[in-house]
């Protein structure tokens, strides 16, 4: 290759890459209580090894690594509320949704092809629809075949848990070391509430019967995961009214069985997708009334907060989806894998996140020494590699960001639509930006229009395109110094 | 004595295909198939009949 560079702009582009933080230095905070949850340096030594590279378990993964998933395993073993098994769109971003079905061999074809285009790749799921442990032969051949191709992808799943048992010690010897178990009761009488029925056994249970059923097999499954130290993150569809309340008595029951991090995810219901929950009128919490719910399950097992609820079929940075670049349709029929690329990538990142680790060292620093009570809500248009490298107007979603004497977190994100479509700026999607964009103190972009920032700021949100390219806790580190420092410090190295 | 599946209902899982203790389930083109020679209705070795217990969609696997 004559330019491997080149390969790397799907996330940010050479320009960045080339760019020396110009604000990092060492030293800061030393103490490791100003780290945020991603930080390695808080975390065992081994688990951060298994988790750095991939993009759902590590929050600082998520910004350089990316995942795919092959719909391999259509068939399941339980009917979920919130799931319509006939339901299918291209253009709905949901789980449980996909454009094609894949078999094995199939797979391992879509899998070398991404591999080949993106070099951020890290992961390999199989994540729906249908349950990976049920429909475990498919599973298992995929596993196979790729690992044998690509020995240094990660193979996770994602499962109900009722088959997951039987299954748990072939998943240890085919390494797969990251396995995600949606457990959304721990109490059978809410249980009730929310799977008509599971298959077990050679035959249907239904009420609470099969709910007790599906509970104890999730706990001894999540216990025999921990035994053999593979990495478990417990997923909790949040639905008000039904298991808001008890999510944390969930919460406490996978801590304690060694669960590593819990993901609250918003319960999707929509009459359009068919579901029971969205023909019955069952409604999905606000996005403040998630937030509450994981601020007040702090202090559990530790929240995932940078979920974007993907398709099962999903393909690239979170979220950004590629899936539709890599149909089988625009696969060539023969791919061999090319490892070239991804080893390029994996030795800038390497050194790309030892940098933006000392610039985050640097800007908590700066944020601590502020020494102002307040808080500032800031949001950041981003195409990855952490940095405030994405035009306003090209955003797709905004990260948001908390700068507090706590230190600098990442609390979420929100989805907005483009505002600048093809070169045209569209007024009405400006509106819609700034409504989502509410309780946000300032936006971070590489760079902004007059029009919009005026705009903007009729709304009561700035924004500025000062710190564009830089890290992003760097530039909100300086930011904070500067609108709250008693003697604003230099931003300059 | 035989199962059918409806095929405009069929999201095409392929569960019941892999429960059918007879071996009676195919995917045949574009959908799953239950071959009426084959299919015993599970009689004799479950108490219901797999297919219907496993498919996700009511009234999909029924009496033929």
């Amino acid at each position: 290759m004559s330019a491997p560079m080149i390969s790397l702009q799907g996330l940010s582009g050479t320009t960045v890459f080339d760019q020396s933080p110009a604000r990092a230095k060492s030293g800061g905070c030393a103490s490791s209580s100003c780290g945020s949850s991603a930080k390695p340096h808080e975390m065992d030594s081994a688990v951060w090894e298994k988790i750095k590279d991939h993009p759902c378990f590590s929050e600082e993964a998520h910004h350089y690594f990316a995942r795919m998933h092959v719909a391999v395993a259509p068939a399941c073993n339980i009917q979920c509320n919130y799931c319509n098994r006939k339901y299918d769109c291209a253009n709905e971003s949901r789980p449980g949704v996909v454009s094609e079905r894949l078999t094995p061999d199939q797979a391992l074809r879509k899998v070398i092809g991404v591999a080949n285009e993106v070099p951020q790749l890290s992961v390999l799921g199989i994540a729906g629809p249908g349950d990976a442990c049920y429909d475990w032969k498919n599973t298992k051949a995929t596993f196979q075949r790729v690992a044998k191709e690509i020995g240094d992808i990660k193979l996770c799943i994602s499962t109900n848990g009722l088959a997951l048992p039987d299954r748990v010690a072939e998943l240890a010897e085919m390494n797969v070391d990251h396995v995600t178990i949606t457990i959304n009761m721990v109490d059978p009488r809410i249980g009730a509430k929310i799977y008509p029925w599971i298959f077990y056994g050679n035959r249907r249970y239904t009420g609470v019967e099969a709910a007790t059923i599906l509970h104890e097999r999730q706990m001894s499954g999540l216990e025999m995961l921990t035994a053999r130290g593979i990495l478990t993150k417990i997923n909790s569809v949040m639905i008000p009214g039904v298991n808001d309340e008890h999510l944390i008595e969930v919460n406490k029951w996978v801590k304690e069985r060694g669960a590593f991090l819990h993901n609250v995810m918003p319960l999707i219901s929509d009459p359009a997708h068919g579901t029971h929950y969205g023909l019955s009128g069952q409604r999905g919490p606000k996005a403040m009334e998630l937030k509450a719910l994981q601020d007040r399950l702090e202090g559990g097992a530790k929240l995932m907060r940078h979920c974007r609820q993907c398709r099962a079929d999903a393909v690239g940075l979170l979220g950004e989806d590629r899936g539709q670049e890599f149909t089988l349709d625009r696969l060539p029929d023969k791919v061999t894998y090319d490892a070239s690329k991804r080893e390029t990538y994996r030795a800038v990142v390497a050194r790309e996140r030892g940098d933006r680790l000392a610039a985050k060292s640097e800007a908590l620093g700066m944020v601590k020494t502020a020494g102002s009570g307040k808080s500032l809500l800031v949001a950041v248009a981003t195409k990855g590699g952490g940095r405030i490298n994405e035009h306003f107007g090209h955003a797709k979603e905004f990260q948001v960001y908390e700068a507090s004497p706590k230190g600098i977190s990442f609390v979420g994100h929100r989805k907005v639509e483009q505002y600048c479509l093809g070169g045209r700026a569209e007024d009405k999607s400006l509106d819609g930006v700034i409504s989502t964009l509410e309780g946000v103190d300032i936006v971070l972009c590489a760079r902004i229009g007059n029009c919009p920032e005026d705009r903007l700021k009729e709304g009561g949100i700035r924004a500025t395109e000062a710190y564009g390219y830089d890290y992003i806790e760097t530039a909100i580190g300086a930011l904070y110094a500067a609108e709250f420092g008693s003697e604003p410090l230099a931003a300059t190295a | 004595m035989a199962f059918k599946i409806i095929a405009s209902q069929c999201t095409q899982c392929g569960a019941c295909e892999f429960e059918c203790p007879s071996g009676a389930i195919k995917f045949k083109g574009e959908t799953y198939v239950i071959d009426p020679k084959k299919c015993t209705e599970c009689e004799g070795t479950f108490e219901t009949q797999q297919c219907a217990s496993v498919c996700p969609v009511s009234k999909t696997c029924v009496p033929a």
